[in-house]
Order: C-alpha cells, then sequence, then structure tokens
C-alpha cells in the first residue's frame, strides 16, 4: 500500500517534448515509472523517448488509459493544461512549474476539486511511492521503500526529511511535495488524511514554513484526527519581517502565520517539533520510542 | 510589487472608484501649479513611498496655505521616510503627491486580499478605519467584517449590504459601496492584484463614500501578462542588490549578519538561515537560485553575495532535484576565478550529480570546504567566522 501512486499507476507528461519534460521523463523511466507517454500539442504521432507523443491530454487517455498526468509546461500556461488534464478525466494531476499567477489558481482548484480529481502543486517536487513511481523533480537515489509518510511545502526541504528517514532506515511510503504557492491544490490536511488512512504508514514528517495559516490548520486537525506519530519542523524562524505594504495581510493571518506560533500550534496538537531541520530523523526515532 | 499611492489611485478612477483630485510632482517648482490646478486653499501633502504607516512617521500633512505647503514639500522631498513598516534608513520620497483637501465624518477600512485558507478573495470592512487598524483587528476582530467572493460568480449585492448595514452605511452610501466593490473586484481581477487596501475610506461630510488612501500589491507571477503595470515598478523603492537579483531571476534578500548564503528552494535556504542561527552565526542573506538555475545565474548569485562588505565567508547549500550539482559546481567555480575570492567558502552538494560536483570542485584548485551534510555545512560556517575574527 501507498498513497495516492503505486507501480501500476499509469502516468503521461505534459510538456513531454521540451527541455525539462524531457530530461524529468527520462529520470522518471529509469526510476521505473509506468509512464505511458507524453503531450505536446503538434507534435502528436510523434515517439519520444520510445513512447508516443499525443497532440492533447483527451488522445493520450484514450490511447494509453493514463490516470496521473505530470505538467511541466511554462506557467503562462499551467491553468489550461490542469483544466484540459480535469477534462479529459485524469484523476492525479501533479503541476511541477513555478510561477503560476495566484488567481489562476482560484477557479481552478475549484474546477478540480468538482470533478472529484486532485491536484497537487504547483510550484512543487512532486509526489514519490519510493521503488514504484516518481512522478516529479525529486532525486530517486534518496528514497527508499519503507514506513513514513512525508509532506512538505519546501522541495529541496523535503529531500532533506527524505534523506534523514532513509538513513535511520525507515524509509518512505510516499512523498507528497505539496509546493510552496499560495493555493495548492492539495493541502497539509489532505496529505494528513490520506497517509493516516494508509496501513503502509506508520509515521508522518511534515515541513511547513512561514506565511499562511495551513500549519495551524493542520495542527487542528491533527489533534482531532491523526492517530499516528508526526514530526514538524517549520523554516523561517530567523526570516526577517520584510517591509510591509499596509495592514491587510497581518489582519487576515489573525497573528498566525510566523514560526513561532505554528511551532506553538503544532506542540499544542500533540506534534514532536524540532528546530533544526538536520534534526527530523532523530526526532522521528525518539517519537517512535 | 507594490504601487505607490498615486500609481493606485490612478487605477482605481480608470475603474471608477471615487478618490479626491490629485496631482504628482517629483520638484518643488511644480508645486504652486499643481495646487493652482486643484483649486482651493487646502490642501494634503503625501510622501510617496512603498510602505504604510506614513501619517505616523510625518509623511502625510495637512496644509492651508502655499507658504505651509512649501515647506512641507521641501522638508519631505529628497528625504528618507522611515515608518513603522520600513527598516531602519527608511524609503526614499522622489514624489509628492498633492491632494484636495476633503471634510471628514467618518472614516472607514476596506481592504482585499487572496485568503489561503477560505482560498477566496475576501473583502475586509471596519467602521475602525484609519491608523491603528492592525490593533482593531488584534483586539477587537470582531470589529473586522469579512466577506468571501466565490470566483464563479463573483462579488454579490447582498455581500455588499451585510457590509453596509454592519458599517451603519445610509442607502445611498450602501448603493456607493455596492459600486464601489464591484468595481475593486473587477479592477483586483483584471490587474492579478494579491493586496488592496482602502485605509481609510471616509464618508465625506457632503455623505459620499471617497477612497482616501489606496495601497495596491500586484503578483509577480501574473506580471507577464501586465506590461501596462510593469511599467509603475519604482526600482529607487527596492534594495538594489534585490533589484540585481530580481533581473537574473534570482530570489534575494538582503540581511544584517555576515555569512553569504547561496541555497536551492525558499524552504531550504531558510532552514539554512535557521541552521546558521541555532549553530550561533548570522546570515547576511536570503538567496534562493530557483529550480532553473544556469551557470551564468549560479555566477551572477556569488557576485551579489559578495557585493555586500559585510559577508566574511559563504555558506553555499543546494540539494539538487531540478537543478544539477555538477553545473553549480561550475558556475561557483567560474564566479570565484572571476572575482578573485579572499574568504571562505563553506559547500555542501546533494543530490542530482552531486558526486560530480563534488569532484569538480575539489579538481578546481580554489580553497572550498567541503561538507558532508546540512549540520556540517552550517557548522563549518559559523566555525570560518570564528577563526577569522
Amino acid at each position: 500500500m501507498s498513497v495516492l501512486i503505486n507501480k501500476n499507476t499509469r502516468v503521461i507528461c505534459q510538456g513531454y517534448t521540451g527541455k525539462q519534460g524531457t530530461y524529468h521523463s527520462k529520470q522518471a523511466l529509469a526510476y521505473g515509472t509506468k509512464l505511458v507517454g507524453g503531450v505536446t500539442p503538434g507534435k502528436g504521432g510523434q515517439t519520444h523517448l520510445d513512447l508516443p507523443v499525443f497532440n492533447t491530454v483527451k488522445d493520450a487517455v484514450n490511447s494509453t488509459q493514463a490516470e496521473a498526468s505530470v505538467i511541466y509546461v511554462p506557467a503562462p500556461f499551467c491553468q489550461d493544461a490542469i483544466l484540459e488534464a480535469v477534462e479529459a478525466g485524469i484523476k492525479l494531476i501533479v503541476c511541477i512549474t513555478e510561477g503560476v499567477p495566484t488567481q489562476d489558481m482560484l477557479v481552478t482548484n475549484l474546477i478540480v476539486n468538482e470533478a472529484g480529481a486532485r491536484l497537487i502543486g504547483p510550484n512543487c517536487p512532486g509526489i514519490i511511492t519510493p521503488g514504484e513511481c516518481k512522478i516529479g523533480i525529486m532525486p530517486g537515489a534518496i528514497h527508499q521503500a519503507g514506513s513514513v509518510g512525508i509532506v512538505s511545502r519546501s522541495g529541496t526541504l523535503t529531500y532533506e526529511a527524505v534523506q534523514q528517514t532513509t538513513d535511520i532506515g525507515l524509509g518512505q511510503s510516499t512523498c507528497i511535495g505539496i509546493g510552496g504557492d499560495p493555493l495548492p491544490g492539495t493541502t497539509f490536511i489532505d496529505a494528513l488524511a490520506l497517509f493516516e488512512a494508509d496501513p503502509q504508514t506508520k509515521s508522518i514528517i511534515m515541513v511547513g514554513e512561514i506565511g499562511g495559516t495551513a500549519e495551524e490548520e493542520a495542527a487542528e486537525f491533527i489533534q482531532s484526527n491523526v492517530s499516528k506519530p508526526v514530526v514538524a519542523y517549520i523554516a523561517g524562524v530567523t526570516a526577517p519581517k520584510g517591509k510591509r505594504m499596509g495592514h491587510a495581510g497581518a489582519i487576515i493571518a489573525g497573528g498566525k502565520g510566523t514560526a513561532e506560533e505554528k511551532f506553538m500550534a503544532l506542540e499544542r496538537a500533540g506534534v514532536n517539533t524540532t528546530k533544526s531541520p538536520t534534526e527530523l530523523g532523530r526526532c522521528l526515532t525518539q517519537a517512535l520510542a | 510589487m507594490n504601487l505607490h499611492e498615486y500609481q493606485a489611485k490612478a487605477l482605481f478612477a480608470d475603474y471608477g472608484l471615487a478618490v479626491p483630485n490629485n496631482r504628482v510632482i517629483a520638484n518643488i517648482n511644480e508645486a504652486d501649479a499643481a495646487m493652482e490646478q486643484l483649486g482651493g486653499q487646502k490642501w494634503v501633502i503625501k510622501a510617496q513611498v512603498h510602505a504604510g504607516g506614513r501619517g505616523k512617521a510625518g509623511g502625510v500633512k495637512r496644509v492651508d496655505n502655499k507658504k505651509d505647503a512649501h515647506t512641507a514639500i521641501q522638508s519631505l522631498l529628497g528625504s528618507q521616510l522611515v515608518t513603522p513598516q520600513t527598516d531602519a534608513n527608511g524609503q526614499p520620497v522622489n514624489q509628492i503627491l498633492i491632494e484636495e483637501s476633503c471634510d471628514i465624518e467618518r472614516e472607514l477600512y476596506l481592504g482585499a486580499v487572496i485568503d489561503r485558507s477560505l482560498r477566496r478573495v475576501v473583502i475586509m470592512a471596519s467602521t475602525e478605519g484609519g491608523m491603528d487598524i492592525e490593533k482593531v483587528a488584534d483586539d477587537t476582530p470582531e470589529k473586522i467584517l469579512k466577506i468571501a467572493i466565490n470566483p464563479m460568480v463573483g462579488f454579490q449585492a447582498f455581500q455588499g449590504r451585510q457590509l453596509g448595514f454592519a458599517l451603519d452605511l445610509n442607502a445611498n452610501q450602501m448603493k456607493q459601496l455596492n459600486k464601489l466593490i464591484t468595481q475593486l473586484s473587477a479592477l483586483f481581477t483584471a490587474k492579478d492584484l494579491s493586496l488592496v487596501e482602502i485605509n481609510p475610506l471616509v464618508v465625506t461630510q457632503q455623505g459620499d463614500l471617497l477612497c482616501l488612501d489606496a495601497k495596491i500589491n500586484v503578483d509577480d507571477s501574473a506580471a507577464y501578462r501586465h506590461p501596462e503595470l510593469e511599467k509603475l515598478r519604482d526600482i529607487s523603492q527596492e534594495d538594489e542588490r534585490e533589484v540585481r537579483a530580481k533581473e537574473w531571476d534570482l530570489n534575494y534578500i538582503h540581511l544584517d549578519g555576515n555569512i553569504g548564503c547561496m541555497v536551492n528552494g525558499a524552504g531550504l535556504a531558510m532552514a539554512t538561515m535557521d541552521l546558521i542561527k541555532l549553530h550561533g552565526g548570522n546570515p547576511a542573506n536570503f538567496l534562493d537560485v530557483g529550480g532553473s538555475a544556469t551557470k551564468e545565474r549560479v555566477a551572477e548569485a556569488f557576485k551579489i553575495i559578495l557585493s555586500d562588505r559585510n559577508v566574511k565567508t559563504v555558506l553555499v547549500n543546494i540539494f539538487g532535484g531540478i537543478v544539477r550539482c555538477d553545473m553549480i559546481a561550475e558556475g561557483i567555480i567560474g564566479a570565484v576565478q572571476e572575482v578573485g575570492m579572499t574568504i571562505p567558502v563553506v559547500v555542501r552538494l546533494e543530490g542530482n550529480n552531486a558526486a560530480k560536483g563534488r569532484e569538480l570542485l575539489s579538481q578546481s584548485g580554489l580553497s572550498i570546504i567541503a561538507a558532508e551534510n546540512l549540520n556540517a555545512a552550517a557548522h563549518k560556517a559559523v566555525a570560518a567566522i570564528g577563526d577569522k575574527s
């Protein structure tokens, strides 16, 4: 068992023949991901990396029965790419691209939810079930199949958590990089609920960062809905407040959003926290002892 | 990206929101003409800077004759305005907004932001407009009224009525508020804004709503589809190194410490800063080289870090996912050779092509301190500072 993806998940890539799409599709294939084709409008009928290229996601789904899609198209075209995947019946859409306008995601998320699909990202490293399926840009070699579910807002910090859980021999059930954008398709709460329900996942690492209130909401959720041990780290304790314009951001946050506030909320919820990003593995070992 | 008040008010006017008549000047010689065009004998002199809290900092002055206006303008123009929302150096005042004065009955607050947890554009309003709105939000959050706009249907009249009754508006003002929020929502969506604030939104003695202040923040990710807004960027309000970094698609924020940081990923960059602090050091900057770094951008990032004279050592922390460590290594080597590096560089490379990157660095003949993990990297960087002092 794992979360959302496994060795049988049939994956296509949107932006398949582009530089990023090509590079990371090669890596995914080498990892063993069941990549079944790709989409690049105007290149339908060609073959790329020994797999068929399609003009539309619909064509790709019809020919390959793909269930998941990974998006590497430039930011201005991501909304279009996500909605095309939804319309073609894709149930898991992973958008790696960073720099997608925030307002594009207001409506996009509604449509994704309405269709019963799941979006991960944008601006994320993707999702991996070690040894089975890698959808995204994470370095596969640091992962190891195991029992820790990892969810993180930060790509590179996810890798730290992965490396440490590999080093202590626990490995990972599935790692979900939810991305750093203000309106992510999948939230901490979504990921936590998936890990709580997954028998393979025995413990959870959650990596958050300053800004927004997603970690505080996750803390509330953990308190009443998560029985598995959770270890958390929040990046940005030392980040300066920075120049501000007006008060609206502070008012909407209502005193939440700082690293201290997030740590406190998580500790109140019974989460084991660490102030050092290098102590996640050790902290988890202690929590499981 | 932030806009100046005068730019925000011009956008307001384009979308039909009521703003006072005004003129913007960059030179004292333009003051008389501006006041004559506006007419009357009472004006408000407002420093144009990218920061809130101007009122308390003396950046807004009411005058009732031209002589006082000149004095006010001369004291502000060319100065650095320090407000509770700026750093200690303040922001340069290069423009002054001269505005016709109005008679105020009440001061309200109106704001619009994208609320991350509701996943909606939220309009906030309060009867307690003016300078202490954050205190109002902290002490009496029930006085901040909120409505969330459903992106499928947009702002609805009933929502305006909810706010209008709570703000104790009369029937005519209620109509004005509905129109104002409709126009504000249209502006918010059309220009990809991430924040709008009207503080205060006043009720004049004539009984009309008027936007006395205007703050606008534009979503940088949407800049590509708003070349007209990009023209409004005022880089004099931004840190010089931050502007240079932006030209190279680097995310750099200057800090007061002495350990320069180059990291890939915003989260890891923040975590690296946290760790330097935990080890007793002080980061000189936040720098995220991003996921699609090239050799040239890495070299430029290095130069930007080194242009800060306080930097006594540099910590490079790369966990390659999308970015290749060998390419980062080439960038570092190129930059170090070009600028003639004399301070220690601690490098931690992990992930994609890390072995190749480490090999390139060790064969480069440069004095680079290799670190096997993030903890060791932070420890070595802090220790390197210790050796120097």
